[in-house]
């Protein structure tokens, strides 16, 4: 029933993916190790902590930049984790959820930065993040393993991909909502560029720019039991298991987890952005 | 003449797509409503032209929309203009490049805003400071720069606070440091007490005066509110539909209206606002103490007036004489010294009419005019002041006030 031959749309796609990993190999291979250090150092240091002390400082932070109630809720949270035995995981957990928003706002702020002060620049990004986000994540996973092979680092790559886009976003967004008169004053001051930037636009950008972040900490959180599909570990490889061996308790003590790391996670990077804002 | 601190050739700056076109048919005479029907482009402002010389108060007033704000924001081309031509101290400010018109913003031109526009991140100190900060200037220099500042504006101990705690008046005097800590040559302000309620805002108005008398900038200021314009302006320029349509003096704008528009606009003005001594005042009939009665009343007769002033060698005003007084005086062979009226009543030359109408009913005298060393310049008569609040042009002495 076909009037044209069908289009080897897939072909086209392995071919680039091929040509890609040969021809950029050396820097795929540099960007892995970095990242795979990263994570590494990470998992590292916060092992070296007695895992009591830690969720000590992680109760100091929440209570530091949120009200008594999200310190509360950290103390029992991560003592119940500590108490079911996930404290190793949850730890590979945080460091690739870490490594991933940090690599979204390293990458993320710079693109949204370039987005508010260029119309094209905008016009093109906005639906390539589109894409991003409607795009199944797990989808991200082919080409993620194709460049980077199996491990944490396609899962951190995959996670990027997927939690960047609300950094960029917000990041343009914040910077175009400063009032135009400021941004006149700037100007009839005889602000450069640059200046106007981190003088006016960015910190009064900065709660929207924190909401943004914020988002990307989730989304890189609803990751991480994809991620483990390639290999990365943590929580999400426990729930992965659990799915895959149907064993409904295990299952839901790392899902739990997983959950009461998103709640700290997310009071905490919220009134972050709060406390600046005042 | 000085030379001019900002001069503007016919300026030009049109809204919309193809500007060109717009000032095409501008020089072809079409009004900026027939540009807008057949173009859909809109005329901000056409064809201005005028200069501003140093230390001047330079008023730009018109209606909402008439183009003021696009205007002053031609000079430091926060706005390009689409034609024409500013120069600043003979530099074509219009045919900078970016560095060199950064330079302009940064050391010769300050802006206040109608809203303020302060920074809500930094504090009171640190928008007093931004200007300098731009500069590079180091951290110890232009904070003090930007606390002497404050301290001009009647912001001590405020520095430290953010501009949301603080009242219109206040914030907008945080605006007005702002733009002096740089020490530019020059303040645009635009509609910088407009937001402001009437009282804070003429309070704000004596002040900006007050401090012009020492800083002597060259002020652009533009306002919707004729009152504001005549209390403050040594100039006006009225602006309608994007147009100047006169320049001139607060007398000249008020007495001789360059046609319809600028005649409603003045209509409803309160002259005794705007008017002075030295506007209504007449010549005064003086004579020195040490001549004697009889020499002053000789005069009296001469002049066929009834009373006379009396001044010592510098023409600075001891008192004044009735001709009765004078006449008893002769038979008992007194002195004008012992006879005259002293502690007399007086006003200076800049006090206006609406100032000075309990100090004329309280005297029987005419109302003498003194400088600031007491000499007599003149003095005022009802029927004269009158007459002007009528309207009438002959008892104004416009050629001598612009001397
Ligand atoms: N950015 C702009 N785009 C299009 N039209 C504008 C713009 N700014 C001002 N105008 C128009 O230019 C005219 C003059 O405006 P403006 O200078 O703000 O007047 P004023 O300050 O006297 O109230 C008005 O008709 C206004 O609608
Ligand atoms: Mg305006």
């Amino acid at each position: 029933m076909r009037l044209f031959p069908k289009i080897p749309l897939a072909d086209w796609v392995d071919n680039f993916v091929s040509v890609l990993t040969e021809r950029l190999e050396g820097f795929f291979d540099g960007v892995s190790s970095i990242i795979g250090w990263f994570v590494e150092s990470i998992v590292n240091i916060l092992s070296l902590v007695p895992s009591l002390v830690l969720i000590g400082i992680f109760v100091i932070i929440a209570w530091w930049t949120s009200r008594w109630g999200v310190a509360l809720f950290t103390a029992l949270g991560l003592l119940l984790i500590h108490n079911l035995g996930y404290w190793p995981e949850t730890i590979d957990t945080l460091a690739l959820v870490l490594t991933s928003v940090i690599i979204s706002i390293i990458v993320g702020v710079p693109f949204g930065i370039w987005a508010s002060q260029n119309e094209t620049v905008k016009n093109i990004i906005t639906p390539v993040l589109d894409f991003m986000q409607t795009m199944p994540a797990f989808v991200y996973l082919i080409p993620a393993i194709l460049f980077f092979g199996i491990g944490v680092v396609p899962g951190i790559i995959a996670s990027v991909i997927f939690a960047m886009p609300p950094t960029i976003r917000l990041t343009n967004l914040g910077i175009r909502q400063v009032p135009k008169d400021l941004i006149e004053a700037s100007n009839a001051f005889g602000a450069t560029t640059s200046q106007k930037l981190y003088k006016v636009e960015l910190p009064l950008a900065m709660p929207t720019i924190m909401a943004g972040i914020n988002q990307s900490i989730m989304l890189a959180l609803s990751m991480v039991v994809i991620a483990s599909l390639v290999g990365a570990p943590g929580l999400g490889a426990d729930v992965y298991r659990a799915v895959t061996q149907i064993k409904v308790g295990v299952g839901f003590e790392a899902g739990l987890a997983i959950v009461i790391l998103a709640i700290m996670l997310d009071r905490i990077s919220q009134n972050i952005g709060r406390s600046k804002a005042d | 003449m000085p030379e001019a601190k900002i001069k503007v050739e016919n300026i030009t700056k049109i809204f919309g797509k193809q500007p060109g076109q717009g000032v095409k048919l501008l020089n072809k005479g079409k009004s900026k409503q027939e540009i807008l029907e057949d173009t859909g482009l809109t005329v901000g402002v056409n064809k201005a032209s005028f200069e501003v010389f140093p230390g001047e108060i330079f008023v730009i007033m018109g209606l909402s929309g008439s183009g003021k704000s696009t205007l002053v924001r031609l000079l430091n081309r926060l706005i390009e203009p689409t034609d024409g031509k500013v120069f600043i101290d003979g530099e074509e400010v219009t045919k900078m490049k970016g560095d060199q018109l950064r330079e302009v913003r940064r050391k010769k031109l300050s802006m206040v805003f109608q809203k303020f526009a302060l920074f809500p991140h930094r504090t009171v100190v640190e928008n007093a400071e931004y200007g300098l900060e731009i500069q590079g200037v180091d951290k110890n220099e232009r904070r003090n720069k930007a606390i002497t500042s404050l301290e001009l504006v009647g912001l001590r101990g405020y520095e430290n606070s953010y501009p949301g705690e603080l009242s219109g008046g206040m914030q907008q005097r945080v605006g007005l440091a702002r733009a002096l800590a740089n020490d530019p040559d020059i303040l645009l302000m635009d509609e910088a007490f407009s937001a402001l309620d009437p009282l804070i805002r003429k309070d704000m108005q004596d002040e900006l005066l007050e401090l012009q008398e020492s800083m002597e900038k060259t002020i652009v200021f533009i306002t919707h509110d004729l009152d504001e314009a005549l209390r403050i302006g040594d100039r006006i320029a009225l602006m309608k539909d994007g147009s100047i349509v006169q320049v001139g003096t607060p007398e000249e704008i008020m007495m001789n209206p360059a046609n319809d528009y600028v005649e409603r606009f003045v209509e409803d003005v309160d002259l005794s606002k705007v008017l002075t001594a030295s506007h209504v005042m007449k010549r005064a009939e003086t004579v020195r103490l040490d001549r004697g009665p009889r020499v002053a009343l000789q005069l009296m007769k001469d002049e066929g007036i009834s009373s006379v002033y009396i001044v010592d060698k510098k023409k600075q005003l001891l008192g004044a004489v009735h001709a009765d007084d004078v006449g008893k005086a002769i038979e008992n062979n007194r002195t004008l010294e012992e006879i005259m009226i002293r502690d007399l009543p007086t006003v200076t030359p800049e006090t206006l009419l609406n100032d000075m109408y309990e100090k004329m009913a309280a005297s029987s005298l005419p109302l003498p005019v003194v400088d600031e060393s007491n000499r007599l310049k003149g003095i005022i008569v009802k029927g004269a002041v009158i007459g002007a609040l009528a309207g009438n042009e002959n008892e104004l002495n416009i050629k001598e006030v612009k001397q």
